[in-house]
């Protein structure tokens, strides 16, 4: 990790162009360029903040840009006040981290003994996990399966059958071969078990990976959208993922608007009900941000580290 | 006593069969002699760790692959049990090659494929590159933040976007340019906006690796072009390129090995119905028709083609990648 760190410090400070404080014009045009691309990647991040803060009249005029207008928080108020949403949120979250614990203790339990060059059969473990990355059943017969394991329109199903990734089982292997031998070997000498190596040295050395790994199993869980759609029918609806809950309500308002606009008018769809829109995809996607600026530093190195490996 | 005797020397031999077979372990293992014993002493704990692991990878991997029978028997609803179900040879396959929306289904695959990689595979190596030339130490790291942000977006959180952003009458993009250009809701439009959005969302997450590949390529080679007199596009031309080429060539690889697979959630999220022609892609078709209508034995022939044409053109790929002095994934 050390090492990495100084790779890419170097790397800043004078990779190119020799000594690091010459500045030419080139310079400033990136610079533009780069104020561009962070512009047309934040835009729509923030109107949508806009959105969910400004009020009904604003909002039908279509006079919020990237500044939310006539502040307030009137639909953050009804989505907390509504039960469906509150308890999503809640499942969510506990789903994540259910989830996430699962996967990184299976995660780890996989790269760990991999690491073991004399280990029997390790070869064949690796070629066996490594075939699932290039073929794969198919949904028919994956849904099928978990038909028959009678996993259906259970909590199971949202854990267990993508709790491993081979990606990052690879990933996670390829940091811990970084950690230098001589520890493992000097910790058998002591009599130590590998258990006790795995706990005591490789996982306390491991920190970036272990950020890294856990942020990518949170990510792909809190986003999670597919599996929930396919598995969990509509009676099931307290193990509906905030993302299901989300696209059925945009399903919702689209049809609504469209009803609107063929001339079924009535329903006051401007208003209130956008800034409501608005600020559920905010509820949807903040907890998963808020996670990614605490990982940040550790997983440059983490996921350089596969990626330059493998 | 000589009962005992031989009892010994029949556990002896095969004590001495057993190490035989485990040789490298006993040569290599740093302790506990060379016996089967010691080595299984000083590696079960490595055993079971593998354990769940290995389950998982049969139950929820492999054990899909005997269900694929549902693709060449004649799989309906009333018989329940996949396995009592007559092998059918491939009418499954027939049968799925004449429904009206399959053809379809593989040309919109393949086209959105083939646009993502056209438009979409250049995008990570050109920010690369560039975000390795800005000198701005802090501006580059915010940047980096700023651009890795919408991967940790979810498909469902962007099409809700996209319904703001881009709708014909009030989407804010449409208000700014002062037309009314139907993004979302004409064929070719919706085409277009479904490849920025995927560039919008990965693109950035996408240079990680090529950052990575360009922090590790040896800086003498940087000194040298300039003692040759190379300018800063020279030296990208003839240094950073080149270095980086194995990490495209992998990637491409990679890309080309799943032209006929789609995500499922990109697609299906951004789909209304004015483009459902232009929509429909295989995974959304072998959900609507498998999982939505039950038709499981013409759909798990659709995902079995799917997965036979991927396991092809990965191995051609990676075949020509070789021929071409590449690496290659094996």
């Amino acid at each position: 990790m050390v090492v990495t760190e100084k790779k890419f410090k170097d790397n800043d400070g004078h990779s190119l162009g020799g000594p690091r404080n010459k500045k030419t014009i080139m310079d400033y045009v990136l610079v533009l360029f780069f104020i561009g691309m962070v512009f047309i990647t934040f835009a729509p991040m923030l109107n949508i903040l806009a959105r969910s803060l400004s009020d009904a009249t604003a909002l039908s005029l279509n006079e919020v840009g990237l500044l939310p207008v006539g502040f307030h928080l009137d639909a953050y108020r009804m989505i907390f006040r509504d039960s469906a949403y509150t308890q999503s949120l809640w499942f969510t979250t506990y789903l994540t981290a259910t989830a996430v614990i699962v996967s990184m203790t299976l995660t780890i339990s996989t790269a760990f003994p991999l690491t073991y060059d004399n280990l029997k059969g390790r070869k064949l473990f690796s070629i066996f996990m490594i075939l699932t990355m290039y073929f794969s059943a198919g949904l028919i017969p994956f849904f099928l399966l978990l038909r028959d394991l009678n996993l259906l329109n259970t909590f199971l199903v949202l854990v267990i059958p993508n709790a491993l990734s081979v990606f990052n089982i690879i990933v996670m292997r390829a940091f811990f071969f970084t950690i230098p031998i001589s520890l493992k070997e000097a910790a058998e000498v002591e009599g130590a078990n590998p258990f006790q190596i795995l706990v005591k040295i490789y996982l306390p050395l491991s920190t970036p990976v272990l950020a890294t790994l856990t942020l990518f199993y949170a990510v792909g869980r809190w986003n999670g959208f597919a599996d929930a759609l396919m598995f969990i029918d509509s009676a099931h609806s307290h193990l509906h993922p905030i993302q299901l809950l989300l696209w059925r309500l945009l399903q919702a308002q689209t049809n609504i608007e469209a009803a609107a606009m063929e001339g079924f008018a009535g329903t006051d769809w401007g208003g209130l009900t956008e800034s409501l829109r608005a600020a559920t995809i905010i509820i949807a996607t903040v907890p998963i941000l808020l996670l990614y600026p605490w990982l940040q530093r550790y997983f440059i190195s983490g996921v350089t580290l596969g990626a330059v490996k493998e | 006593m000589s009962a005992m005797d031989s009892r010994f020397s029949a556990d002896h031999q095969k004590h001495t069969l057993w190490a035989r077979l485990f040789k490298r372990g006993r040569d290599k293992g740093p302790k506990g002699g060379g016996s089967v014993g010691g080595y299984l002493k000083r590696t079960w704990m490595l055993y079971l760790m593998l354990v769940l692991p290995a389950a998982f990878f049969i139950i929820f991997r492999y054990i899909p692959m005997t269900f694929m029978w549902a693709a060449f028997s004649d799989f309906t609803i009333f018989e329940p049990r996949l396995f009592d179900n007559a092998w059918v040879g491939l009418d499954n396959f027939r049968h799925a090659f004449t429904q009206h929306d399959f053809l379809p289904a593989v040309r919109n695959t393949l086209l959105l494929n083939f646009l993502d990689l056209i438009l979409g595979f250049p995008m990570p190596i050109i920010l690369a590159i560039l975000l390795n030339e800005l000198k701005f130490r802090k501006f580059k790291r915010f940047t980096q933040t700023v651009l890795y942000m919408p991967h940790f977006i979810s498909w469902v959180v962007v099409s809700g976007m996209a319904v703001q952003l881009l709708a014909t009458h009030f989407g804010l993009i449409n208000l700014f340019l002062g037309t009314n250009i139907p993004f979302m809701t004409n064929g070719n439009h919706w085409v277009f906006s479904y490849v920025m959005m995927g560039i919008w969302k990965s693109a950035g997450w996408g240079t990680i690796i090529y950052l990575a590949a360009i922090a590790g390529i040896n800086q003498e080679l940087y000194e040298a072009a300039e003692v040759d007199g190379a300018n800063r596009f020279q030296k990208i031309i003839h240094v950073t390129i080149p270095c980086i080429m194995p990490t495209m060539v992998i990637l491409l690889i990679l890309t080309m090995g799943s032209m006929m697979g789609i995500e499922f959630d990109r697609p299906w999220v951004l789909r209304n119905p004015a483009v459902a022609d232009q929509a429909d892609v295989l995974s959304t078709f072998i959900y609507r028709r498998g999982i939505l209508n039950f038709q499981y034995s013409m759909t798990a022939a659709v995902g079995a083609f799917q997965s036979g044409i991927n396991v092809i053109l990965l191995v051609t790929a990676n075949m020509i990648a070789k021929k071409a002095g590449e690496r290659g994934i094996w």
